[in-house]
């Protein structure tokens, strides 16, 4: 900045940017997005089976191939949700926090533990509800060695969820189709 | 306008933000705010009775806004759903009979560590439900 006195006003408005990031949920948090139809497609297969507690089950075991562990189910709702504890270390960030803690002797907190969670809800779908929709969503927790949260995200890519689907409908017997 | 100007007008704006945002004084209308204006802005009556379907549609509505189901009970009425995007935002929503022919849906949302008290997102989320419902949702008292 050429005038000095300017840089008051930036770090005024700095200010500003920061404190108004406190505010409280955002205005579209629980408005449908133009994004919520491609989401619904991603997530979601049809089959052509009536027993959803066949396909809950066959869920339940995939998810256990998967390394998931149960955590809720309810049969009665086609409800069931799992997770997972991992390692969340990346070789290139801990490489970096080193290099800065060499060049500058602080210690920066690197990504260490992940939680992994996925949940599965079943519900009959077609004029006579002879076919089951199954959407499947997944989400994670990333936590720093400081045990801080440094990042909280759905898991939107498509090619999880096309395997996860490839391998449902294998363990099913069935035909997924899309919707 | 001159620099001293905007330094003035910028402090003000900052000392506007900073009281709109104390967490003290939201605190102290949290607790001010009455059970029954809260309830009636996270409640809304549907005409049916079915209740398992209409916990089967919440939930789909949940997935729908990019929630992960936690938990559902059947009995009880109720599911638990989290939604992270940046930021965490949890909802527990129950499902009750009134009468022969309603059911009362209540919502509350947790963001972050905050509840949830403004009118607006209950509002959002029964839209998004009426939707899927194809029922209207009626305010109650």
């Amino acid at each position: 900045m050429h005038d000095s006195r300017l840089l008051p006003l930036g770090l005024a408005l700095t200010l500003v940017l920061v404190v108004a990031g406190c505010t409280s949920i955002p205005a579209d948090a629980l408005k449908l997005s133009p994004e919520s139809l491609r989401d619904r497609q991603l997530q979601t297969r049809v089959f052509d089976t009536e027993e959803e507690a066949k396909i809950l089950a066959a869920c339940s075991a995939l998810l256990q191939d998967l390394g998931f562990s149960i955590d809720e189910s309810e049969t009665r709702l086609g409800v069931l949700t799992g997770s997972k504890d991992r390692s969340a270390l990346n070789a290139g960030q801990v490489a970096a926090s080193v290099i800065i803690a060499v060049l500058t002797g602080v210690v920066t907190p690197v990504d260490k533990n992940q939680k992994m969670r996925v949940s599965i809800v079943c519900r009959p779908v077609g004029e006579e509800k002879k076919r089951t929709a199954v959407r499947v969503t997944f989400q994670r927790i990333v936590w720093n060695t400081y045990g801080q949260v440094t990042t909280q995200e759905r898991i939107g890519d498509p090619a999880i969820y096309q395997e996860f689907f490839d391998k449902l409908s294998k363990a099913l017997f069935l035909e997924a189709h899309e919707i | 306008m001159t620099t001293r100007d905007i330094l003035t007008s910028s402090l003000i704006a900052v000392c506007v933000c900073v009281v709109g945002c104390a967490t003290t004084q939201e605190r102290l209308l949290e607790s001010d705010k009455s059970q029954v204006a809260l309830r009636s802005i996270q409640t809304r009556a549907f005409d049916t009775a079915d209740k398992e379907k209409t916990l089967r549609t919440i939930m789909a509505t949940l997935q729908d806004l990019g929630f992960v189901v936690d938990k559902a009970d059947a009995t009880l009425g109720s599911v638990t759903a989290t939604k992270l995007d940046k930021y965490a935002l949890r909802m527990t929503v129950t499902v009750r009979p009134r009468g022969q022919s309603q059911l009362l849906v209540r919502a509350n949302a947790q963001y972050q560590l905050e509840p949830v008290v403004d009118p607006q997102p209950y509002q959002d989320f029964f839209a998004a439900l009426e939707k899927a419902m194809f029922l209207a949702a009626h305010e109650v008292d």
